[in-house]
C-alpha cells in the first residue's frame, strides 16, 4: 500500500485536550483521505469519543490544529462543523420519531416555495438522496419512529448528506444493529466511499474494522500509539497496541482454594433487551470480575440481577432457590446489594447527610418503627468500620470526596447484611489512596463470606482484584478467564478476536 | 424491530373523533329515552357557541404545547381582552376596528412577555405563565368589580348572535382560525420547527433551528387566540367581563381539550384538528348533561374522569409503542 494518496480531506495535528486538569488527549495526529475509511480503535477511555467530538465541533481543542480540505478550521460548535461539511452519526440517533423521514432529513433547511414549505419537493429530494445511496426501499414519508434501528441510521446518514457532508464520523455504528443489518451498513458505507466521502469509523469491534477500513489509528490513554495500513496488520498486533500498562498498584491477596464457599448465585440463560443467554455462577468468598467494552452488557447484567431491569428469560437462583426479582426492593430482600456505576446520579442523595445516605436502604426495606435506634447505631458502626472521613455524620454528603462518598454507599448496603454484592465501577473517579482502601474492603467482604461481582473498565483493577473474570461482548458471555490472565486476554475476548471460548 | 413499515406518517382518525361519535350516539340515545331532544336548534346552537369560545383558546394552546411549552395565562388574557375591547368601543360602532386592534395588540404583548420569560430567562413555562397570569389577575381584581364598557352593537349582532343556519358566526371563525393554524403547522417552516422543538429541542437546535424565536412566536400566537376569544365573549356578553376567563376555566379546559385531542403534553406530537375534536367533545358532554339536568357537581366529576381516561389511553399507547 505505497501508492500515493489523494490530498487529505481532514488533517489533525497535535490535538490536545484536558478536562479539569486531566489530560484526555495528547498530541494526536490523524488524517483522512476522500473516499477512505479510517478506523479509530482503543480501550474504554482511550480518548476516541473526545477526539470525535473535537472533529465535529462538540469540543474545542486546547492545542493543535484542524484542517478540512486544506483550510484551517476552528469550529465554534456542532452547527459550524456541519456547515463546513462534517457530519457525525452518534450511537444515539438525533432524530424526531414523530416526524417523517423527509421532515427529519430537511429539518432546519426545508425547501421553500413562495414562503411555504414545499412538501412535494422535500419528499422528492429525500427520495433522490436515498436512491443515491442505494436505499430505494425506504419511503420518504414514513414516520421515523416506525422504522427499525438500521433504517433510522440510514435516515441519519441521509440527514448528514443533505447538508453536503464531506467527512462522516460514525461512532460505533453497528452497536445496535443485528447481523444482517450490519451487512447493509457495509454496503452503504462502500457507496459513500465511492462518492468520495471520507469516513472516520470508531469501533470496538476489530472484525468490522478489518472488513471496512483502509487504515487504523490506535489510541491509548489519549495518545496515538500508531497508524497502520489495515492490510499490513493483524488483530493480535492491534490488541497489543491497545493494552500494555504497568501493573504497579498493590492489590489485596486473592481468595485461596479454601476460601471459596458454596454457590450463592446462578444465572442460566439469562436474557432481556440487552443480554442474551447469560450463564453465570457466583460463589461465596470469591470476587468475580466482569470485563467487556462499553455497551457489552456489564451494567445490564448487574441491573438484571438487582431487579432494576430484570431478566425476561432464563433462570436465576440465590442459594439454590429459584427467584425472579422484579424490583430492586425484592432483590434487596433476597440479599443482593448493588453499588452503581453512576455515583452522583444513582448512588448518593447529594444534599442529604452522611447518616441519611447510609440509612437510605435500611429505612426503605425495613418496617418504619421497629428497631430504628438499633439500626442507627449499627450504621454508625459501619460508617466507622469503612473509615468514612467526614466532619460528622450530619455533614451533607456532597462535601465529601468521591472515595468517602463511595464508602458511605457501601455502608448503606452493608447495613442490609447482603450475601451478594454487585459493584459497578467501584473506584471510578476516586483517588489512589481511597481506591486501595475500597479494594481492601471488597476483599474483606469476600473473605467474610460475601459473594462479590465486580464490573470494572480499569483493566489493572479487574485483573488485580478478580479470582475469575467473565468477559461480556454484545450482551453475551464471550468467555471466562482464570486469575492471572493478562490484559491482552481480556481485550481479545472483549473485542472478539478469539472465538467464543465458553459457548 | 426489523419489520419495515410502509405506513405513511399521516395518522388515521384521531381517537378523539371515535370518542366524540360514541358520546354523541350514547348521549342522543339517553336523552331520547329521557324524553328530550339532543339535536334541536337551540341545543346545537348553544353547543357550538360554547365550542367556539373554548376552541379559540385551545387552538392557541395547541401551538405552545406542541412546542413543548404551556400557557396558563390565557384565562386572564381573555378577560383582559374583553375589557380592552368593550371599553374602547364604549358602545360606538365607529370604534370597532381600533378596539379589536388594541385588544389583540395587548394580548400579543402578553404573549411576547410569556415567550421571552420562557426562552430568554429560561423560566419553566408553567411558572412563567402562571406568574404573568397572576400579574394580570392583580390588575383586573384591582381595577374592576364587575362588567365594564359596552360592546359595539354591530359586533354583538354579527359575531355575537348571527348564524348561518344552526351554525353561529363565531364557530365559523373558529373553523377559519383552526384551518389557518393547521396550514401554518403543516406548510410553514415555523410550523415544522415548532413541532421539532417540542419533539427534542436539542435535535432542533443542532439542525439549525432558532428555538427561541420560534417559541416566542408560538406564545404570541397563543395569546392572540386568547385575545380573539375575548373579543368574541365581549360580543356575547355586551360588555367587558373581568372574571369571565377564570370562571369559565378557560386555562385548564383549554389544556384538557388539547390533551384529549391527542397532542402530547410534552410536545412534538399532535395537531390542531384533534384539539377541535376535544373541544367539541367537552361541549357535547355539557350539552347532554344540561339536557338531562344532571347535577353540576356530578358533571364536573364526569369531565374529570374523561380527561383522566383520555390521558391514560394515550399513555398506554405510548408505552406499547416504546415496547414494540
Amino acid at each position: 500500500m505505497s501508492d500515493p494518496r489523494p490530498a487529505p480531506l481532514l488533517v489533525l495535528r497535535g490535538i490536545g485536550k484536558s478536562f479539569l486538569g486531566v489530560r484526555v488527549l495528547d498530541g494526536v495526529d490523524l488524517d483522512v483521505a476522500p473516499g477512505e475509511v479510517h478506523a479509530v480503535v482503543g480501550e474504554n477511555g482511550a480518548g476516541k469519543s473526545t477526539l470525535m467530538k473535537i472533529v465535529s465541533g462538540g469540543y474545542a481543542p486546547d492545542e493543535g490544529s484542524i484542517e478540512l480540505a486544506g483550510e484551517p478550521r476552528a469550529f465554534r460548535g456542532p452547527r459550524d462543523a456541519q456547515r463546513a461539511g462534517v457530519g457525525i452519526i452518534h450511537q444515539e440517533f438525533n432524530l424526531l420519531p414523530e416526524r417523517t423521514v423527509a421532515e427529519n432529513v430537511y429539518l432546519g433547511h426545508e425547501p421553500v416555495r413562495r414562503g411555504l414549505v414545499d412538501r412535494r419537493e422535500m419528499l422528492r429530494r429525500t427520495d433522490d438522496l436515498l436512491a443515491s445511496i442505494g436505499e430505494t426501499a425506504l419511503p420518504a414519508d414514513a414516520r421515523v419512529g416506525r422504522l427499525g434501528v438500521a433504517q433510522q441510521q440510514v435516515v441519519e446518514i441521509a440527514k448528514a448528506l443533505a447538508l453536503d457532508a464531506r467527512l462522516l464520523i460514525m461512532d460505533e455504528p453497528t452497536a445496535s444493529l443485528a447481523d444482517h443489518e450490519v451487512e447493509l451498513l457495509y454496503g452503504l458505507m462502500r457507496r459513500l466511499q465511492e462518492r468520495g466521502i471520507g469516513l472516520l469509523y470508531v469501533s470496538h469491534r476489530l472484525a468490522e474494522v478489518f472488513d471496512l477500513s483502509g487504515r487504523i489509528t490506535v489510541l491509548k490513554d489519549g495518545r496515538r500509539v500508531t497508524t497502520v495500513d489495515t492490510a499490513d496488520t493483524t488483530a493480535d498486533e492491534l490488541v497489543r497496541h491497545m493494552v500494555g500498562r504497568e501493573l504497579s498498584s498493590y492489590y489485596p491477596d486473592r481468595a485461596g482454594p479454601d476460601d471459596r464457599g458454596p454457590v450463592r448465585l446462578t444465572v442460566r440463560g439469562g436474557g432481556n433487551k440487552k443480554l442474551r443467554g447469560v450463564d453465570l455462577e457466583l460463589r461465596a468468598g470469591e470476587v468475580l470480575g466482569v470485563g467487556g467494552l462499553q455497551g457489552a452488557g456489564r451494567s445490564a447484567l448487574a441491573r438484571a440481577i438487582f431487579g432494576a431491569a430484570p431478566f425476561t428469560t432464563g433462570e436465576l437462583t440465590i442459594d439454590g432457590t429459584p427467584i425472579r426479582p422484579r424490583s430492586p426492593r425484592a432483590a434487596m430482600r433476597a440479599g443482593v446489594a448493588y453499588v452503581t456505576e453512576d455515583r452522583k446520579g444513582e448512588g448518593i442523595v447529594a444534599r442529604q447527610s452522611v447518616l441519611d445516605n447510609a440509612l437510605l436502604a435500611s429505612r426503605a426495606v425495613f418496617a418504619a418503627r421497629s428497631g430504628r435506634a438499633a439500626r442507627t447505631v449499627r450504621v454508625r458502626e459501619l460508617l466507622a468500620a469503612v473509615e468514612v472521613r467526614a466532619v460528622d455524620d450530619d455533614q451533607e454528603i456532597r462535601f465529601l470526596s468521591g472515595g468517602n462518598q463511595q464508602k458511605v454507599v457501601l455502608a448503606r448496603w452493608l447495613a442490609l447484611n447482603p450475601r451478594i454484592l454487585l459493584f459497578d465501577e467501584p473506584t471510578r473517579g476516586i483517588d489512589v489512596g481511597a481506591k486501595s482502601a475500597i479494594h481492601d474492603l471488597v476483599r474483606r467482604l469476600a473473605r467474610e463470606g460475601a459473594a462479590v461481582l465486580m464490573i470494572s473498565s480499569d483493566l489493572p483493577e479487574l485483573l488485580g482484584m478478580s479470582d475469575r473474570i467473565v468477559v461480556l461482548r454484545d450482551g453475551r458471555v464471550a468467555g471466562e478467564l482464570p486469575a492471572g490472565a493478562t490484559e491482552e486476554d481480556v481485550v481479545a475476548l472483549a473485542v472478539g478476536t478469539v472465538r467464543e471460548a465458553a459457548q | 424491530m426489523s419489520g419495515i413499515s410502509f405506513l405513511p406518517a399521516r395518522r388515521p382518525v384521531p381517537g378523539v373523533f371515535v370518542a366524540l361519535t360514541l358520546v354523541l350516539a350514547i348521549g342522543w340515545l339517553v336523552v331520547e329515552i329521557d324524553g328530550g331532544q339532543l339535536f334541536n336548534q337551540s341545543t346545537t346552537v348553544s353547543l357550538l357557541h360554547v365550542a367556539a369560545g373554548l376552541g379559540l383558546v385551545a387552538v392557541g394552546q395547541t401551538l405552545v404545547i406542541l412546542g413543548g411549552s404551556l400557557d396558563l395565562s390565557v384565562a386572564y388574557v381573555l378577560s383582559l381582552s374583553t375589557l380592552v375591547a368593550a371599553e374602547t368601543m364604549n358602545g360606538r360602532d365607529g370604534a370597532l376596528l381600533p378596539a379589536i386592534g388594541l385588544a389583540l395588540t395587548v394580548s400579543a404583548g402578553v404573549g411576547l412577555l410569556n415567550g421571552l420569560l420562557v426562552t430568554k430567562l429560561r423560566i419553566n413555562a408553567f411558572i412563567a405563565t402562571l406568574g404573568v397570569g397572576l400579574l394580570l389577575k392583580g390588575y383586573l381584581d384591582n381595577g374592576y368589580d364587575g362588567p365594564a364598557g359596552s360592546t359595539a352593537p354591530s359586533l354583538v349582532q354579527t359575531l355575537g348572535y348571527q348564524r348561518v343556519g344552526p351554525v353561529p358566526l363565531s364557530f365559523v371563525l373558529l373553523v377559519v382560525v383552526t384551518g389557518a393554524v393547521w396550514f401554518t403547522l403543516s406548510r410553514t417552516r415555523f410550523g415544522h420547527h415548532l413541532v421539532a422543538i417540542g419533539g427534542d429541542p436539542e435535535v432542533a437546535r443542532l439542525s439549525g433551528v432558532r428555538n427561541d424565536r420560534v417559541l416566542v412566536t408560538a406564545h404570541v400566537l397563543c395569546a392572540l387566540c386568547a385575545g380573539l376569544a375575548g373579543i368574541y365573549l365581549a360580543s356575547r356578553l355586551g360588555s367587558g367581563a373581568p372574571r369571565v376567563g377564570t370562571e369559565g376555566l378557560y386555562d385548564l379546559e383549554s389544556i384538557a381539550a388539547v390533551v384529549i385531542g391527542g397532542t402530547a403534553l410534552a410536545g412534538g406530537r399532535g395537531g390542531v384538528i384533534g384539539t377541535v375534536g376535544g373541544v367539541v367533545l367537552l361541549a357535547s358532554i355539557d350539552a347532554i348533561f344540561n339536557q338531562l339536568e344532571v347535577d353540576a357537581f356530578f358533571k364536573q366529576v364526569i369531565r374529570g374522569a374523561i380527561i383522566i381516561a383520555a390521558v391514560a389511553i394515550y399513555a398506554r399507547r405510548a408505552l406499547r409503542k416504546a415496547d414494540s
